[in-house]
């Protein structure tokens, strides 16, 4: 086995980093990978309480880097899936506690044992950021529908592409269907027109993500929402399946279709 | 405003607005050079051609564009009518 380091970026914060990565990882390890999910988060861990899994902390990255622990033992086993496993971020500690050279040697200690590593990048550009970037093999940016998380994404782009990591991939997240309809939110056309880069995945607005959170057992694993059946799409895509993309954001209808059209003078 | 009503307005929709202000935006943060440094360069740049050549100040327009591979700043500066030149 030799792992792809994937890290989950975004930017700007409170887009759907963690919600992805816990997904991401629930659905490749439910499609018979082995995965490793990482808190890279130092001093707000939250991927652990979105896994569900924060009553089992022994021991965090941290822990590892500076060696109170074996890798092994910092590995908390998922409940419900086999094969997922959780590191999570130190919660007393700060970044500085982490350098992107300890994470690229840890992504090679866990490189030959599993079939993905997924990193939960902190919020920012700096060097939380730069610590789960180094390791990378492909990056996925997270990004909402909106102007300011939109424009963050396209500094994170440039940044992945200065530090030779890019292309990166793009999740489009809580996008209301409904509002882009209406010509009220930015559809999936218009941010891949601004952004330009490869598209993986468009994850609609849903209740669903909140409930699941409140119950520490991520969306993808309730298989009547359209959130976790969105996620599963995208591990599919990111595992070398061609999934094809629904009509989800319906900006492609007749009617918003004409209505630009007549706005935009016919362009 | 509906769809209906917005169609027949001719107002631009807030998801058009919110993509013609990020488009300007994104030019200026890849470029590194915000607004308010493009209209020093412009300053700078009318009071250098004004050494040799009657400009018209108030028409010269200094833009920065983007294509898909290049970035580019794209100066329009109208010469003074012959005219005023012959002052």
């Amino acid at each position: 086995m030799t792992a792809t380091i994937l890290t989950i970026t975004s930017g700007k914060g409170g887009v759907g980093k963690t919600t992805a990565t816990a997904n991401l990882g629930v659905a490749l390890a439910s499609m018979g990978n082995s995965v490793v999910c990482i808190d890279a988060d130092i001093g707000l861990r939250n991927l652990d309480v979105v896994m569900g899994l924060e009553n089992r902390i022994v021991y965090d990255l941290v822990d590892v880097i500076e060696g109170r622990c074996k890798l092994r033992q910092a590995m908390i086993k998922d409940k419900r899936i086999e094969n997922l496993y959780l590191i999570p971020a130190a919660q007393t500690r700060d970044k500085t506690a982490v350098s992107p050279q300890d994470m690229v040697k840890l992504a090679d200690d866990l490189r030959p044992n599993y079939d993905w590593v997924l990193i939960d990048s902190p919020a920012g550009i700096e060097r939380g950021f730069r610590n789960a970037l180094a390791p990378a093999d492909k990056v996925i940016i997270v990004t909402n529908p909106e102007v300011s998380s939109v424009r963050d994404a396209d500094r994170i782009i440039g940044l992945i592409e200065a530090e030779e990591k890019g292309p990166g991939m793009l999740v489009i997240n809580r996008l209301k269907p409904e509002m882009v309809k209406r010509g009220d939110m930015l559809g999936t056309e218009d941010v891949l027109d601004v952004l330009a880069v490869e598209l993986v995945g468009v994850v609609p607005d849903d209740e669903a993500v909140i409930v699941a959170s409140n119950q520490g057992s991520p969306v993808v694993l309730n298989n009547r929402s359209i959130a976790g059946k969105a996620f599963e799409n995208i591990a599919r895509r990111l595992s070398g399946e061609i999934v094809p993309f629904t009509e989800l954001d319906a900006g492609d209808n007749l009617l918003s279709k004409l209505s630009r059209l007549v706005r935009s003078g016919g362009d | 405003m509906s769809l209906i009503e917005r169609l027949f307005s001719g107002q631009p929709s807030s998801a058009d607005e919110a993509k013609e202000r990020l488009q300007f935006v994104l030019i200026h943060d890849r470029a590194d050079l915000s607004p308010g440094k493009l209209e020093a360069l412009k300053d700078e740049i009318i009071q250098v051609i004004s050494k040799y050549v009657d400009i018209d100040q108030k028409q010269v327009d200094i833009s920065l564009t983007e294509d898909r591979s290049h970035q580019r700043l794209v100066a329009d500066i109208p010469l003074a009518s012959p005219r005023a030149r012959r002052r």
